[in-house]
């Protein structure tokens, strides 16, 4: 857990939406300005508030703010301070790993290209197979590829959906040392599992049903006591 | 150059690149647009001139259009396999840029197709011999192509969300493309027998073009949004 010291940039209020009679999400308010991991079991609604926040998907109705941008009016602006990482990785199998990031630098009117390729490539331990089709990579490759892709334009915040899903062990740990480097960002991070979802961030809430049913500082509360409240909070509403 | 066309060269490049390493969509394209043109040659071959003449055009935009549809039918569902159209739709630009992109993506692919099907289609169907004029034909071709796949590449996205994709892409877009078949077929022929009616096709097409070009890019970011 860390202490990050930055101003508040997800703003959420009173954030609905609706697919037909079935709300995904009832009245989300929420405020992130540090790491903040969102808990909740399939089907609470947490994909949906991150499309919805890197503009893929538009609620029924509220707000929500990126340092200051209204993502429903200014989407285009939106998403260039924003870097998403999901279980899908966004990559091309037919490409080799420095081709992918090429593509979606010139997509993010990345300046110094190459330099800044070379450089999150290195940071993901990658730079032996820049060379080679994403084909032919794991899939824990392929993920940690994928977080370099999601912070090729230095974005202010990171979208993290279900990130570990399908990642062994090693993989899975070495996700979590690449995150662990970057401090400064602020990150919204959504996952159904307690222990790695609670291991690095400040902040944490459930979502149930599509409502935010639990928010707590990380340093409050250990994993016990989250699994019990986390149980006690889907129980109530099954 | 302004940092949208960029946005749209860099689609067409990564296209391009994945299309020669992987070779989907043109081997499909290609073996099926043949081996229509070589079914056809078998049924009609025993013909007279006269006969062939008027079922040409039919057999060569047919072959187009059936094997058009195959390539598009690809085109989206290769973007929807990692999330890849998501990660192109997170990026900061206009969504219309990933249709433009693909549409010029799909017409290159599209017209290599066409190139050498046109080939086996002058041999077998004695084609260079009765077209009166290659440059009208070349003509019609870029016109009707490019309504086909400025059509075909906004239904390819649509069908692409959907579980009977492979069956819904031609029930969307046969009724559609109506116009541009009879419009090209029309024009193909008014060139064989030199009719007078190929400008007014053309003009009905040119006209099918701007529109649905249009439609299709300003109603894509609506088409693509979850």
């Amino acid at each position: 857990m860390k202490n990050r010291r930055k101003p508040k940039i997800i703003e959420i209020k009173g954030l609905s939406k609706n697919f037909g009679l079935t709300t995904a999400l009832n009245q989300v308010n929420l405020k992130v300005d540090n790491f903040l991991t969102l808990f909740g079991p399939n089907g609470a609604g947490k994909t949906t508030l991150i499309r919805i926040l890197s503009t893929l998907m538009k609620p029924s109705s509220g707000e929500a703010k990126i340092n200051n941008i209204d993502v429903l009016n200014n989407p285009v602006r939106a998403r260039s301070q924003i870097g998403v990482i999901s279980h899908e990785t966004h990559l091309y199998d037919g490409l080799k790993a420095e081709e992918n990031l090429k593509f979606y630098g010139k997509l993010y009117n990345v300046k110094n290209l190459d330099k800044r390729i070379n450089s999150l490539i290195k940071k993901v331990g990658l730079e032996h197979r820049e060379k080679d089709r994403v084909a032919d990579f794991s899939r824990g490759m392929r993920q940690r590829l994928s977080i370099s892709r999601a912070l090729l334009h230095d974005p202010l915040v990171l979208l993290l959906d279900e990130p570990y899903t399908g990642l062994d062990q090693h993989a899975a740990e070495t996700l979590e040392q690449i995150l662990d480097k970057f401090e400064d960002r602020t990150i919204l991070q959504t996952t159904h599992n307690l222990e790695r979802g609670l291991k690095l961030c400040c902040q944490v809430a459930i979502l149930v049903d599509g409502e935010i049913v639990y928010k707590a500082n990380a340093e409050e509360i250990g994993f016990e006591e989250l699994k019990q409240i986390y149980n006690q909070k889907v129980q109530q509403n099954e | 150059m302004n940092e949208y066309l960029k946005k749209v060269q860099s689609i067409v490049w990564k296209d391009i690149i994945i299309e020669l390493r992987m070779k989907e969509m043109l081997n499909t394209m290609l073996i099926f647009s043949i081996l229509v043109i070589l079914i056809s040659s078998f049924a009609f071959g025993t013909f007279n001139q006269e006969m062939t003449q008027s079922i040409a055009p039919g057999v060569l935009w047919i072959a187009f259009t059936f094997a058009g549809m195959l390539g598009l039918g690809r085109s989206f569902i290769s973007e929807k396999d990692r999330g890849c159209l998501q990660g192109m739709m997170l990026a900061p630009t206009d969504w219309s840029a990933i249709y433009i992109g693909k549409t010029i993506a799909n017409l290159i692919f599209m017209s290599i197709m066409e190139i050498l099907t046109l080939i086996v289609f002058v041999v077998l169907f004695n084609f260079g011999q009765i077209i009166t004029s290659p440059l009208k034909f070349v003509l019609i071709t870029i016109v009707g192509t490019f309504g086909f796949v400025s059509v075909g590449t906004l239904l390819s996205a649509v069908s692409v969300n959907t579980k009977t994709r492979e069956m819904l892409l031609p029930v969307l877009l046969f009724p559609v493309i109506v116009p541009i078949i009879i419009g090209a077929v029309e024009a193909t022929l008014s060139i064989i027998t030199a009719n007078g009616q190929f400008w007014g096709w053309v003009r009905i097409l040119v006209a099918y073009d701007i529109i649905f070009f249009t439609v299709s890019a300003l109603s894509f970011n609506y088409v693509i949004e979850g």
